[in-house]
């Protein structure tokens, strides 16, 4: 039996219940309904007492999870997407990011972000949030990109002592699967190599991985062999494999989905160039979506983020340089 | 209507006492402050407030597991509630002893675990926190306890605050919402923060109950908070309690508040609510919480002034429990 990114999720949320009676969910329309992409379907039969319908406000649902973590629960706020974590900025990073370090009293919850761009969803149900909440001492943010870590990293995060924002992608729940889920994993903080390769380093995590394995496919047609790093996690970075994987290739392209204005290309980047500068052969590239808003129509859309072609148009460049 | 509630004298005596303790306090750090030197940032004042914040500090358990969520000017509610003296104190002088070890000060302080949340600065922020501690209280099975948290007449026009309030009415939560009316935001006066005629019409709207109390009579303030933690822990359900007072000192120590009409002191709501409360007792007997009073404050105040303050090459500068996580460890 095959196992979905989204069923992976649920999967995910029912073990932690049930292993820990201190776990339970909060967030719009996760009770009967199941939640808007369905990932606490079925959840609230076997837990009645612990996944509870919120009120259209995210502020107060999060300030909510943080007074329950105090008192020690473990809580998980389902965003209905991760666009509108934005009414909950405040309680996140000024409240959830501040209280381990202000008062020496951990804040354990996590927040799950329905993540990313597809197709016709437009300026507000797409956006990629997580070099903003990354920016912020405090919080520790995670991207995964496959079934496995989609279920392994939400089971750690619930686990961690430490407010976690798992932006878990849209466009793979449904289609991306897995034949079992695993039962060791790596951990939080360790990028992988999901790919090896000689002639260049593509950087990249969530929905981009698979993109930039496409790329990294065509690209091996004309005979360079691309290695290609999930990061998994992007805060805090795993900047020792992106590094030792530029030392074996010397050329480096970061992939992201977000705007592309600071964020995680361009940390990527940066750690590289200050603490691998004499790693590179020539200067290294980064691709984001475009500075805009994210737009409504496929054609718009499908121009404004990265893609395996554009990917490729980047890679193509790289390893020619 | 409830039947009206009667406060023991050994409650009033009590929470008078608390009230001159804060006051002795704060105006110690207030010169502390004119001074220079030894205060370590901003200084915000409870004066005027003593009596609302007081009573309902006075009228919450620490020991059966309430929760008081103190704001700004909170100092002789946090007293009351349970707050040792030492805290604020510490807080303020920048001691790395208190629970704050300088990494946060002032009136940003706290005891998270003995309910005692440390608020941050963006006003309304608290509310849904202890909405959500009562929440875990609930869920762990040790019910009834209370939490309460005030709030000024200007916070109450943020959208965390009514989130806040709306949310704990939909999850039936045992919380006390005290708004201190102190007609000023800052320099901001209410015609300009809301429209509605009192803030306690607000109450119906949430399908909560609303309470309107004098809050420079001490009496009075803790007749009402007695019935609102009482009808919270017996229904298990917010409770709106709204006070009318004037804020007797600037937003802060650096504010001459010249924007205040000095007549709105001979307004009703404009007494202090020492100098209301010090009429139910014997002046003499007065005097001795007073010297007592300043007593204490003076301890604290040589305690803590001979601790050390943080030292940054000791700082772990650790911003997660998860040491393994942080990033620039290994460097
Ligand atoms: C969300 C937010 N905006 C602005 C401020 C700056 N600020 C601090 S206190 C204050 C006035 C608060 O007025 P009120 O709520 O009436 O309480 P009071 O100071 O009168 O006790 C303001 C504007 C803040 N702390 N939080």
């Amino acid at each position: 039996m095959s196992t979905t990114y989204l069923a992976a999720i649920r999967e995910a949320q029912a073990v932690a219940m049930r292993e820990d009676p201190n776990v339970f969910i909060y967030g719009q329309d996760v009770g009967k309904f199941g939640g808007a992409f369905k990932a606490t379907k079925g959840l609230i039969d076997e837990f009645p007492d612990r996944v509870m319908d919120a009120p259209i406000s995210e502020d107060a649902m999060v300030g909510l999870a943080i007074g329950a973590a105090i008192e020690g629960m473990r809580p998980i706020i389902e965003m209905q997407f991760a666009d509108f974590s934005s009414i909950g900025l405040n309680q996140i990073i000024n409240q959830a990011a501040t209280h381990y370090w202000r008062t020496g009293v951990p804040c354990p919850i996590t927040l799950r972000l329905p993540s990313g761009g597809t197709a016709g969803s437009g300026p507000f149900h797409s956006q990629s949030m997580e070099a903003l909440y990354a920016h912020y001492p405090g919080l520790v943010v995670v991207t995964p990109a496959t079934v496995e870590d989609a279920y392994s990293m939400l089971l750690e995060s619930i686990q961690l002592d430490d407010p976690v924002v798992f932006c878990e992608h849209k466009l793979l729940y449904y289609h991306l699967k897995a034949d079992r889920l695993p039962t060791v994993n790596l951990p939080i903080g360790k990028a992988r190599i999901a790919r090896s390769g000689r002639h260049a380093t593509v950087v990249t995590y969530s929905a981009m991985l698979h993109e930039s394995l496409k790329a990294a496919a065509m690209i091996a047609e004309d005979g360079f062999h691309v290695e290609v790093v999930d990061l998994r996690s992007v805060k805090p970075i795993d900047t020792d494999t992106i590094l030792g994987s530029v030392a074996r290739t010397g050329r480096l392209l970061a992939v992201g989905e977000a705007f592309p204005w600071g964020g995680v290309t361009a940390e990527v980047l940066s750690r590289v160039v200050s603490e691998g500068f004499d790693l590179l052969d020539c200067p290294p590239i980064r691709l984001n979506a475009k500075d805009t808003p994210i737009p409504y129509h496929p054609n718009l859309w499908k121009a404004h983020r990265p893609t395996a072609d554009s990917i490729y148009a980047a890679l193509s460049e790289l390893v020619r340089k | 209507m409830p039947s009206p509630t009667v406060v023991s004298p050994e409650k009033l005596r009590a929470t008078f006492r608390w009230m001159l303790l804060a006051r002795a306090l704060e105006d110690r750090i207030a010169s502390l402050y004119r001074a220079g030197g030894s205060i370590v940032g901003g200084v915000y004042l409870g004066r005027g407030q003593e009596a609302f914040s007081g009573a309902l500090g006075a009228c919450l358990s620490k020991d059966d597991g309430d929760i008081f969520g103190g704001l700004i000017r909170d100092m002789s509610g946090r007293l009351a509630f349970g707050e040792p003296l030492l805290d604020p104190v510490r807080a303020y002088l920048g001691s790395a002893a208190g629970p704050m070890r300088g990494r946060d000060g002032n009136i940003h302080r706290g005891r998270p675990q003995e309910g005692l949340p440390a608020m941050i600065s963006h006003l309304g922020s608290l509310v849904s926190v202890v909405a959500g501690m009562l929440l875990a209280r609930r869920m762990q099975g040790k019910q009834p306890c209370v939490g309460a948290t005030s709030i000024g007449d200007g916070a109450t026009s943020t959208g965390s605050f009514h989130e806040a309030v709306n949310m704990a009415a939909v999850e039936g939560l045992p919380l006390v919402v005290a708004v201190a009316n102190n007609q000023f935001a800052y320099s901001t006066p209410t015609n300009r923060q809301y429209a509605c005629e009192n803030l306690v019409d607000r109450a119906h709207g949430y399908g909560i109950t609303g309470y309107v109390v004098d809050g420079t009579d001490l009496q009075a303030c803790l007749e009402t908070f007695t019935q609102a933690v009482e009808a919270a822990r017996e229904t298990g359900k917010p409770q709106m309690v709204v006070g009318k007072l004037l804020r007797l000192a600037g937003h802060g120590e650096h504010d001459d508040a010249s924007y205040v009409d000095p007549a709105l002191r001979k307004e009703p709501s404009g007494r202090d609510p020492i100098e209301v409360a010090a009429t139910y007792f014997d002046d003499a007997e007065v005097r001795r919480w007073q010297e007592d009073a300043l007593k204490q404050v003076s301890e604290a105040v040589a305690k803590a002034q001979n601790e050390a303050g943080p030292d940054a090459s000791e700082e772990s500068w650790l911003a997660l429990a998860s040491a393994h996580l942080v990033e620039g460890q290994s460097e």
